[in-house]
């Protein structure tokens, strides 16, 4: 019995020695394998009497589980070593770039556009489009822009060659054109009771102005319009307001200034606090706190009127922004003809 | 409209306002403030709302000083030394002003000159050097005199950017006073829009800081001291036309003493922004700047004389078409027949509203001065004004409307001006003709309509309390509210749209402010989508994630740049430009025609610093049509070039985009789209190599063309080494094919048997036509036909070519077996082999 003892004691002395593979292997064979003195020891087993046999077997069965279970574990310790010294010597250097892939992006406009009409969409305004090309009735005329008036000064316009001389055709030189399609268009459904409408329309304009950083001849435009028999100038605020706070960041302020626009009234601007610097003053917002974002107001009137709808019962409020001078702020691109230049240097920014 | 702060305060009390909150009220309310420029005044620091200019004088370096003698400079004739006392002890000044030298030499003046003079270390203007730009005084010395001081200009103080001379001061200010104590003042810019052009004045912007502010308005200043006979038989008025010219006032002051105005009168045209000439000119600009009026002043004597001795007879009427007359800048004009001329019986004297004629001006020897105020249509003189390319600042506000109310007021106005600083003795009474009397307009409105205008609950005291500062009259009548529009406006209307405009004038003397914002609360219309727009939007995307970018490009070209996308020669096309009438560059003349010549552009702007061109645009191109307005037709572009995936540093797959990437392309798009199984056939584009174009043609109508650039339209771009692949697409006709839904497939639950089947052809057998077969062949079990190889050589033959298929066989119920595969197998290679002589390659 001493012998099974000392036959384990001087087995595990040798494992601890084993430093690789090939001596563990060796120890395998020279302490289990079969000339091992274990393995002598449990084959004379035999020669004990009957009352010793049952003990001492279970002993030796002990010493054979034993040192198999440390030949196990020095196995798992010794791959174990042998797999942490590969890794390390496969080490990537990680700083070298990842291979180039090419992704495709949207214009940064068109992402704009994206955000601005999805915001709209979820407050129930959808999309309505209107033509690029334009009779001055429906660019001017009709939006309350009477011929000769001191309004039409700020809004220089292209025209078409071969327009009829008393209502010339002209490149739109804002998307407000599109109302009265629109408003045209619903009130056509029914025109004793025209339905509500809640739209944005988005759509390029073009104005009669020298290319510089600040100024393109196109520019996209996107204008809202929403008519029915409860519109308020509360809610031209409170729609606006929502809408910024959504553009930009869920705390924005907002700021309405009384402006005037033909076919609005009352009239009002919306600033916002600027994002940059948080309303303290930088050179963003010329040290003012403050960023113009917008135009709006009530719609007019007359353009109700000339919309089908009748301004006794009906109200509304109509508002425009500038895509690009939005992507302009939020990017802090400092020059609006990169946006129809299409440099990819540029384009790959966004 | 520049806008003096002391001059306001003749009409509305400013004690103790702070500038910066004043001009946010203004702003708010409507009439922006752009900047405020600081005369010598305290500027604020920190956050700025309102842009700010121009300079704080410091008390101890900027003073009044009394020059008591001007003396010749020793070494210099343009220069004079003047003898000032600043109010502690005595300097030696040098300058150069032209208006001190006829003093030089009288020894000690009485009484002496008051001036504004800087010391060292203060901060001015410097006069020497164009446009304004701050400086230090600093001690130099001149022509060998020590200079440490300077009497200044009114360009130096900031007021103005003269400086011919320098200014004086009243006579009355004590040497020593801080200079900002005297002439401390600030300008405010104020932007008039069209709307509240009553307000180009500085009574009208004084009413306006009244109404937002609660201090009191001091009367309009009309009164007039006429100690003179009647002005009856005088003259007389004779309006030809009443629709043109409503209202003609005139006023007649006698033996006026033409000199400079009162220091006080230059100083405050200066800042509002104009020359002072003389005391007669400047009370008539005064006047308008003050009431809004324009007022002309013509030479009676002259008149008279012109009338042969008698009273003359002022005409108004149009203009004979070519007439000419030389307005007073000395410029011989022709004229329209919408031109209105005041005349005389001897000829014409002057435009209507807009600039006088030489020959009846008021000049240093006039004595008796005839005053002109008179209300003109505002779409004449806006007319004439383009006509003629003139401006003035009288045009400029009577082309946005004066009320006839206004005339005599600024007549009198006028008169009492000349009276004050030329002597003289006005003639009682004015001649005044009104064959068109504006209406007293009259609006109903309540508290009902700001309910629902604005969504605020004021009641009709609120309401007309806030119209009455206005200067609206205010009655009640009934429930409501009937509200007089007071005669110095012209922007209100009657009837539903007079309640707009009244809502404005509530809503920004209320304050925008203090409406309070709510959410839409109206029922949500009908919702119905666009469908084009999401189309468009499902492309975009669908190309972007095929790694293409988008670009948004001009749609104004000229026929030139478009001609670039065509071989040379190539006839041109029945579809005519829209034209543009007017042209800002000889880059736009027109709307485009070709979306792929916007993209070539791009493209050719990105080649040289790009090894993969890859870019797409959505967009509209223009036709002229027989209707007024040219069709405007979507199209798709994407143009491809270079490496399909960019370069990095791994050596790798580096395959270019050729012909068949871009079939790939269209492919994904339409398949991405629900589109399967659409015919791909040769195709015939002058812009696209002949040999290596397709087209996708759905029923009559062509879908998409795409291909290799030709050679001679790549020759045409500067694009590098790249061979570019194109596609057009026509996105109405893909918007009727588009499927709403489509019925998805289960996926199998056994598994498939795969096999190849390589197939020798002809050469000139389209490989398309091979599919097509077998796919029809193999039917519903045959659930992939997939081409993976195609092979040209020496073992296959001249004239022959290999095309390799990976067939997959799928039975959705069950596993098929070997026999079943092998049927079907065998029907398909002898259809092919009979129908197309395709021989099956061991
Ligand atoms: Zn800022």
């Amino acid at each position: 019995m001493e012998n099974l003892q000392a036959i384990r004691e001087q087995a595990l002395a040798a494992l601890n020695a084993v430093q690789d593979e090939v001596a563990l292997e060796q120890w395998k064979v020279a302490q289990l394998g079969r000339n091992a003195a274990l393995t002598q020891a449990m084959k004379n087993l035999g020669q004990l009497s009957a009352e010793e046999r049952p003990l001492a077997g279970k002993q030796a069965n002990e010493v054979k589980l034993a040192l198999e279970a440390a030949f196990e574990e020095k196995r798992a310790a010794l791959e174990g070593a042998r797999l942490r010294a590969s890794l390390s010597s496969e080490k990537l250097d990680v700083t070298l770039p990842g291979r180039s892939l090419a992704l495709g992006r949207l214009h940064p406009i068109t992402q704009t556009l994206r955000r601005i009409n999805a915001i709209f969409a979820q407050m129930g305004f959808q999309v309505y489009r209107s033509r690029d090309v334009e009779t001055d009735e429906y660019n001017f005329l009709l939006l309350n822009f009477p011929p000769n008036h001191p309004a039409r000064e700020m809004q220089d316009s292209f025209y078409v060659e071969g327009g009829a001389p008393d209502n010339p055709t002209l490149l739109r030189t804002h998307t407000s054109a599109g109302q009265i399609h629109a408003m045209r268009e619903y009130a056509a459904k029914d025109p004793k009771n025209p339905p509500p409408i809640r739209i944005v329309l988005p759509g390029m304009c073009y104005r009669f102005e020298q290319v510089s950083a600040r100024s393109e001849v196109q520019f996209t435009q996107v204008e809202g319009l929403a008519v029915g028999e409860n519109i308020t100038f509360g809610d031209l605020k409170g729609t606006l307001t929502d809408f910024a706070q959504r553009f930009f960041n869920a705390n924005v302020r907002t700021r309405f200034r009384a402006s005037h626009f033909p076919f609005t009234e009352p009239s009002a601007e919306m600033d916002v606090e600027c994002f940059v610097c948080g309303g303290a003053g930088c050179s963003v917002c010329k040290h003012s706190g403050w960023l113009e974002i917008l135009g709006s107001g009530m719609v007019h009137p007359n353009v109700l009127r000339n919309g089908g709808y009748d301004p006794e019962k009906y109200s509304g409020f109509a508002f425009g922004m500038g895509p690009e001078r939005l992507t302009m702020l939020r990017y802090r691109i400092e020059d609006i003809r990169y946006f129809w230049r299409n440099d990819m240097r540029f384009l790959e920014q966004f | 409209m520049k806008t003096p702060l002391s001059w306001l305060k003749d009409f509305v009390d400013l004690e103790g306002i702070n500038l910066e909150e004043l001009a946010h009220t203004l702003t708010v309310a409507g009439l922006e403030v752009e900047e405020i420029h600081y005369i010598g005044l305290p500027m604020p620091s920190g956050l700025q709302q309102t842009k700010v200019s121009g300079l704080s004088w410091d008390p101890e370096k900027l003073v009044v000083a009394e020059i008591r003698d001007v003396g010749p400079h020793p070494n210099a004739d343009r220069l004079v030394l003047c003898r000032l006392y600043d109010g502690q002890q005595e300097h030696t000044v040098l300058t150069g002003a032209p208006n001190l030298f006829e003093y030089r030499g009288q020894g000690e003046l009485k009484p002496p000159l008051k001036v504004a003079y800087a010391k060292e270390g203060a901060e001015i203007y410097d006069g020497h050097q164009d446009g304004m730009h701050k400086t230090v005084l600093k001690r130099t010395k001149i022509r060998g005199v020590d200079s440490y001081s300077m009497v200044c200009s009114a360009k130096e103080l900031g007021i103005s950017e003269e400086h011919e001379g320098i200014i004086f001061l009243p006579a009355d200010t004590k040497a020593g006073t801080p200079l900002a104590d005297v002439l401390g003042d600030a300008v405010l810019t104020i932007a008039i829009t069209p709307n509240i052009a009553r307000d180009a004045n500085i009574y009208g912007v004084a009413r306006e800081i009244s109404a937002l502010t609660g201090r009191k308005l001091k009367p309009m200043p009309t009164a007039v001291k006429a100690a003179g006979p009647s002005i009856k038989g005088k003259v007389r008025i004779d309006i030809q036309d009443k629709e043109l010219n409503p209202r003609f006032v005139l006023g007649l002051i006698k033996d006026v003493e033409i000199k400079p105005s009162p220091a006080w009168v230059q100083q405050r045209l200066r800042l509002a922004g104009m020359r002072p000439i003389n005391n007669i000119v400047d009370a008539t600009n005064y006047a308008m700047l003050e009431l809004g009026e324009p007022l002309h002043a013509f030479d009676y004597d002259v008149l008279v004389q012109r009338a042969g001795g008698k009273a003359p007879t002022i005409i108004t009427r149009p203009a004979k078409q070519g007439e000419t007359i030389t307005t007073l800048d000395g410029v011989e004009r022709k004229l329209d027949d919408f031109t209105v001329l005041v005349c005389d019986t001897a000829g014409s004297l002057s435009i209507g509203g807009i600039m006088g004629g030489l020959e009846s001006e008021v000049t240093e020897n006039t004595r008796n001065v005839l005053l002109e105020g008179a209300s003109w249509n505002f779409i004449n003189v806006r007319k004439t004004l383009v006509a003629q390319r003139m401006s003035s600042e009288a045009a400029y506000r009577f082309s946005r409307g004066v009320h006839p109310a206004m005339a005599p007021r600024g007549v009198s106005r006028g008169l009492e001006l000349m009276r004050q600083w030329a002597g003289g003795v006005v003639n009682e009474g004015l001649v005044d003709k009104y064959p068109k009397p504006a209406k007293d307009l009259q609006i109903e409105i309540s508290s009902a309509d700001a309910r629902r205008w604005l969504g605020v609950a004021l009641t009709n005291k609120q309401i007309g309390d806030i119209l009455k500062k206005l200067g609206f009259t205010i009655a009640t009548q009934g429930k409501s509210l009937l509200v007089t529009v007071p005669d110095h406006r012209m922007d209100i209307e009657t009837g539903v749209v007079g309640k707009a405009d009244l809502m404005e004038e509530v809503a920004r003397i209320y304050g925008y402010d203090n409406i309070p914002a709510t959410r839409l609360a109206d029922p949500l219309p009908p919702q119905h989508g666009n469908p084009p727009l999401e189309l468009e939007e499902r492309v975009k995307d669908l190309l972007a994630r095929m790694g293409i970018q988008e670009v948004m490009t001009y749609r104004l070209t000229s026929p030139e740049e478009e001609a670039r996308r065509l071989p040379p020669g190539t006839p041109p096309d029945d579809k005519p430009y829209v034209k543009l009438a007017n042209v800002i560059s000889q880059e736009r003349t027109v709307l485009r025609k070709s979306l792929l010549a916007s993209v070539l552009e791009i493209a050719e702007r990105n080649a040289r610093q790009r090894q993969r061109i890859a870019l797409f645009e959505v967009g509209p191109v223009f036709h002229s049509s027989e209707e007024t307005l040219p069709d405007e037709l979507q199209r798709l572009v994407v143009v491809l070039g270079g490496q399909q995936q960019p370069a990095g540093w791994q050596a790798g797959d580096a395959a270019a985009y050729d012909f068949y990437a871009a079939k790939g392309v269209v492919a994904e798009l339409l398949a991405g789209l629900g589109l399967h199984g659409l015919k791909y056939e040769p195709g015939a584009h002058p812009s696209f190599h002949p040999g290596k174009c397709a087209r996708v043609v759905v029923g009559e109508r062509q879908l998409a063309v795409f291909g290799e650039l030709h050679p001679q339209v790549h020759s045409q771009y500067d694009l590098g080494s790249h061979t570019l692949q194109a596609i057009t697409l026509n996105l109405d006709v893909l918007g009727e094919l588009v499927p709403e839904r489509f019925d998805s497939r289960p996926v199998p639950q056994y598994p498939p048997v795969i096999e190849d089947l390589a197939l020798v052809v002809d050469e000139s057998l389209p490989a398309g036509q091979v599919e097509a077969m077998i796919a029809q062949t193999g039917g519903n079990l045959l659930a992939g036909v997939a081409l993976f190889d195609v092979f040209r050589g020496d073992k296959i033959g001249a004239g022959k070519k290999s095309l390799a298929y990976q067939l997959t066989y799928q039975h959705p119920e069950r596993t098929l077996t070997d026999d079943e595969v092998a049927k079907l197998r065998d029907r398909i290679v002898r259809r092919i082999t009979q129908e197309l002589g395709a021989q099956l390659r061991a």
